[in-house]
């Protein structure tokens, strides 16, 4: 066993994929860290004040974690659902009902997306209370209130996808409150994100890209730099 | 003029003059590339605001007067429009969408009162808001009677509480 392990690690293709020794040493250690692309999305040292759990309690990486559900769920709950005002909840009920696990993607995706929402915040909270957002991580507090936004964003986007009365009405609601805006700015943007005057299938497709691929572009791109800005700062 | 200045060594660049060669082309450079962001920003905010959209037209024919008994208050669904008959006989057409947020409102024949479901505004059959966050009261449409003897709704004038259509 330990011959074939032996034979397995020093083969040349595992040594080109892991070029660095098994972690056995601090030197080595280190390597696994800096080395892997995984693994340095963390800093190869770190304070041990700042891994303390009740320090930051996890909060940022389980909004990461959410994210990564909800990517997943959601790339498989498109497969199913087709953002047309005749077919939309049909297939959302179809997913419920007919397709198999089609009810627990759908929940999780739903869950995770209400989850995600209150974890986002309670980070926030964490950072605030922590006194994280002092100089030099300013800005990473700025890119965070974004990816904060664009989290509620995307809740709020994906709300109408379902195509019910809850949905229909909640961005009745939601798009008349930025009708409000002064200058006539408010009927501009609405009719931009409504695609015409009354929530309808124009409506219906513009959510669903802002909420499929738009938003989630975005969010991801700011989540690279928060996290590279987080390591930097010698966070965790 | 132009030979002499071939001629001219060429200076080091702490002497080079202020507006040199270099600086000429990265001008024009960046300003095509300005040019061209500048224009496909114009063009793509053009594209996400539709020309045409395929909504419910705002001017619609609603049935024979007699379809609206005196007295009566009927909601048109599609077009988010109350059909007001009063007991004298004259018509107005109420808009049925909130005020306040954009739902639509129902009437309430027992309470004789159009009430909002989403924020509980209540108006009355006149239009007037009674009760609830709704910061106006709901406006009125014109009608109209067409030759064939239709009501005609038109949601793109809207009319004083005066104007009432007598048939």
């Amino acid at each position: 066993m330990k011959t074939v392990l032996k034979s397995v690690t020093q083969s040349q293709v595992w040594r080109s994929i892991f070029r660095h020794g098994l972690p056995l040493s601090n030197r080595t250690r280190a390597e696994a860290v800096l080395y892997s692309f995984f693994l340095h999305i963390h800093p190869a040292k770190v304070r041990k004040r700042s891994i303390k759990f009740t320090y930051t309690w996890g909060l940022g990486g389980l909004s990461a974690g959410l994210f990564v559900i909800l990517v997943i769920t959601g790339a498989l709950l498109m497969l199913y659902y087709r953002p047309s005002v005749q077919q939309a909840y049909g297939d959302m009920k179809d997913l419920q009902f007919v397709v198999s696990s089609g009810q627990f993607l759908r929940n999780l995706h739903r869950w995770g997306a209400h989850a995600m929402v209150a974890i986002v915040f309670l980070h926030m909270l964490r950072v605030f209370y922590t006194g994280s957002y002092r100089p030099p991580k300013e800005f990473n507090w700025v890119v965070g209130v974004v990816l904060f936004v664009i989290t509620i964003l995307l809740s709020y986007t994906g709300y109408l996808l379902p195509w019910d009365q809850l949905a229909y009405w909640g961005i009745s609601v939601g798009t008349n409150m930025v009708r409000a805006m002064p200058f006539g700015l408010g009927e501009k943007i609405s009719f931009l994100l409504l695609g015409g005057n009354i929530v309808g299938e124009n409506a219906l497709v513009r959510f669903y890209v802002l909420h499929c691929f738009i938003l989630p572009v975005f969010a991801v791109l700011l989540m690279g730099i928060h996290f590279w800005r987080v390591r930097k700062d010698g966070g965790v | 003029m132009e030979k002499s200045d071939d001629k001219k060594p060429m200076l080091p660049p702490e002497q080079s003059p202020s507006f040199s060669r270099r600086h000429f082309l990265e001008l024009i450079g960046m300003g095509a590339i300005g040019v061209t962001t500048l224009g496909g920003m114009v063009l793509s905010a053009e594209y996400l605001s539709p020309n045409v959209v395929k909504e419910p037209p705002m001017r619609f024919k609603i049935g024979p007067p007699e379809y609206y008994p005196p007295g009566s208050v009927t909601l048109n669904k599609e077009q988010k429009v109350f059909i007001v008959r009063a007991k004298e006989g004259y018509f107005y057409a109420l808009s049925a969408v909130c005020t306040h947020l954009g739902c639509i409102a129902n009437w309430k024949a027992e309470e004789g009162i159009v009430a909002c479901p989403c924020h509980g505004s209540k108006f009355d059959r006149e239009g007037n808001v009674i009760a609830g966050p709704a910061p106006r009261p709901l406006p009125r449409f014109a009608m109209s009677l067409d030759d064939q003897g239709q009501l005609v709704v038109d949601k793109s004038i809207v009319v004083q509480e005066e104007v009432t259509l007598k048939v």
